[in-house]
């Protein structure tokens, strides 16, 4: 299981590279997004893929029976889902002003911050 | 110790009543005081740490490494009343420099949400927290490139974001790797867990994963790109915090993570970090030349200048490390204050294009002499405060016997000299162009309120320089905390090996 995983997390790595390499803003931010989801996968598999109980301590027992999850990884996740949701949105609005600002989804149009060279 | 999340809880809580409260003048006296809370407690912890040592606080009183610490040592302490200091003189700077609509916006919240999130990512002693800060400090930031809506600002927002959404990425991918390695995320732990890790070589790649995450954030050579395209479009007082402050939270972090948890290929990754730091400076200081404008000039140096700072850590020595902490306390002042002259001479003449200024030496001569103060000191002329730095720095990389980046820093010191002479000679000494939009007319009160601030920190550049004994004293003690881990992890670990 964790090497099909791997495969998919690599395959999602180098697809969200790919697409933020395009020229289009808003392939871009698929990119973006899909990097995020890369990143929320590596982390739930390098925490361990097994089939165990909730890591709950039974009433008058000081630890978890084994075998149990850790549920450091998940908690992590959870906390990056929330921030890249948000991130992400802003980031929408963003290219959305843009876009209308300057009429374009071309990001090799976005030149004017440049200077001159 | 509740002392150490105030510099957190203040600028939140004011932020919080400045949402709420929406007159423009409260808006700023909450900012104003949100600023000031943040610097006096900031003040505080420096002289408890100075007494007693490292400070430490478990939020939520569970035991160090299954709940999130905070941390304040010499370092931390030193940075977070750095970023007091920039954050009462930007406010302040704010009133009179910023304009109404922004302000509407939600302006001041947003700065308080930023100082926020940089006080947390200095005093967060859980690497993924510094994650959870850093995240913080980038959404306010964000915004607030991209607040005003002018097209300039969404393009370089537009690049500004991006860049950190993927430097954010591959810091969390790093994290993650750095869990599975150790089973931990708390920083003390994770220096003891590295320091017997099994696997050198998987270790070794988070270690560049992290400089590469914090190499996008602090503009390292290769990945300085984005800075210019990016801070120069945000209004003035916004540019000078982020120059001050932003770039060199990544500088902390890389100096957290480089003294505290990668310690054991040094050969290797501190050596690849002298090689960037000395390309970074030379890179910086060579765009800068071929710029003419104000703030692109003053984006370009910003980068030369990380470089001195990555330099002293990558030296790794004590001394090297002192004098890297010295230019951070030295860089944060004088380059924030760079920027908001720039925005008063903006102000006064309508443009940061080089040649359509001309003529503040005769019109305005003291705000001449504000900016030749940190002018100098950036260059490193005696003796003021850059001077000093650079001299440690040199220093300490003749003492191991790198004579190459000595040479670096030297060259680049009198490249930065050139520069500041070409903003000094364009904008102050030669006469002012004909065909230039007029010179706006500034009430007595704004003036004021512009010049106050930057006079402020040309002052405290002044006293840096001339009290250089003691503020070097202050930055050796950081240094050697930093050389020495086991303080730390003893501190936050307790006696729990």
């Amino acid at each position: 299981m964790a090497v099909v995983l791997a495969f998919l997390i690599g395959g999602l790595y180098a697809g969200a590279l790919y697409m933020i390499m395009r020229r289009s803003i808003v392939k871009m931010i698929m990119g973006l997004a899909m990097l995020s989801y890369a990143t929320n996968l590596l982390i739930f598999t390098v925490g361990g893929l097994t089939r165990a109980a909730p890591p709950l301590i039974a009433s008058g027992a000081t630890e978890p029976a084994p075998p149990y999850a850790d549920p450091v990884p998940q908690a992590l996740i959870l906390t990056a889902i929330v921030i890249s949701f948000g991130v992400l949105a802003f980031a929408v609005v963003l290219i959305e002003q843009t876009h209308r600002s300057v009429g374009t989804d071309d990001s090799n149009n976005l030149r004017g911050t440049e200077g001159d060279v | 110790m509740g002392l150490l999340l105030l510099p957190i809880l203040i600028p939140f809580f004011a932020a919080v009543l400045a949402l709420l409260w929406r007159n423009r003048r409260a808006q700023w006296v909450l900012a104003l005081i949100g600023a000031g809370g943040l610097l006096a407690s900031a003040i505080g912890i420096l002289a408890v740490v100075a007494r007693d040592g490292i400070q430490v606080i478990q939020v939520g009183d569970w035991p160090a490494p299954f709940g999130i610490s905070f941390v304040a040592d010499y370092l931390s302490a030193i940075m977070t009343v750095l970023g007091g200091i920039i954050a009462v003189a930007v406010v302040f700077f704010s009133r009179a420099s910023v304009d109404r609509r922004r302000v509407r916006f939600g302006y001041y919240p947003l700065l308080l949400i930023l100082m926020m999130g940089i006080s947390g990512s200095f005093l967060t002693g859980d690497i993924f927290n510094l994650y959870v800060w850093f995240e913080v400090m980038l959404m306010a930031s964000f915004v607030l490139v991209a607040l005003g809506n002018e097209r300039a600002q969404l393009e370089g927002a537009f690049k500004y974001v991006t860049i950190n959404l993927i430097s954010s990425a591959i810091f969390l991918t790093a994290v993650g790797l750095l869990y599975s390695i150790t089973g931990t995320l708390n920083m003390a732990h994770l220096s003891i867990q590295l320091a017997e890790a099994q696997q050198p070589v998987l270790v070794t790649v988070v270690a560049i994963m992290f400089l590469i995450a914090f190499g996008i954030k602090v503009a390292l050579f290769p990945f300085f790109f984005w800075l210019p395209a990016s801070y120069p479009v945000a209004p003035v007082a916004i540019t000078a915090l982020f120059a001050g402050l932003l770039t060199k939270v990544g500088v902390y972090a890389l100096i957290r993570v480089f003294t505290l948890l990668f310690t054991q290929e040094i050969d290797y990754t501190h050596n690849l970090l002298l090689v960037l730091s000395g390309l970074t400076m030379l890179t910086g200081v060579l765009g800068a030349a071929s710029q003419n404008e104000f703030r692109r000039i003053l984006s370009f140096h910003i980068i030369s200048q990380i470089g001195y700072m990555v330099m002293g850590l990558a030296l790794f020595t004590p001394l090297a490390l002192a004098g890297a902490i010295f230019y951070i306390i030295h860089h944060i002042i004088v380059k924030a204050n760079l920027f908001l002259i720039s925005g008063v001479v903006h102000r006064l003449q309508g443009s940061y294009e080089l040649k359509y200024l001309g003529g503040l030496y005769r019109s305005h001569f003291l705000l001449a002499v504000l900016f030749l103060i940190p002018a100098m000191s950036l260059a490193g002329i005696p003796p003021l405060s850059g001077f000093w730095a650079k001299f440690v720095l040199i220093r300490a990389s003749f003492e191991v016997d790198q004579p190459v980046i000595a040479a670096v820093a030297l060259v680049v010191s009198i490249l930065t000299l050139f520069s500041m002479t070409k903003i000094w000679a364009e904008v102050f000494w030669k006469n002012r162009p004909e065909t230039t939009p007029d010179t706006r007319l500034l009430t007595p009160g704004m003036w004021r309120q512009l010049i106050v601030p930057v006079a402020a920190l040309a002052t405290l550049t002044i006293a840096i320089g001339l009290l250089a004994e003691p503020v070097f004293d202050l930055s050796s003690r950081a240094a050697s905390q930093l050389l020495a881990p086991e303080e730390y992890v003893s501190a936050v670990l307790g006696s729990v090996p």
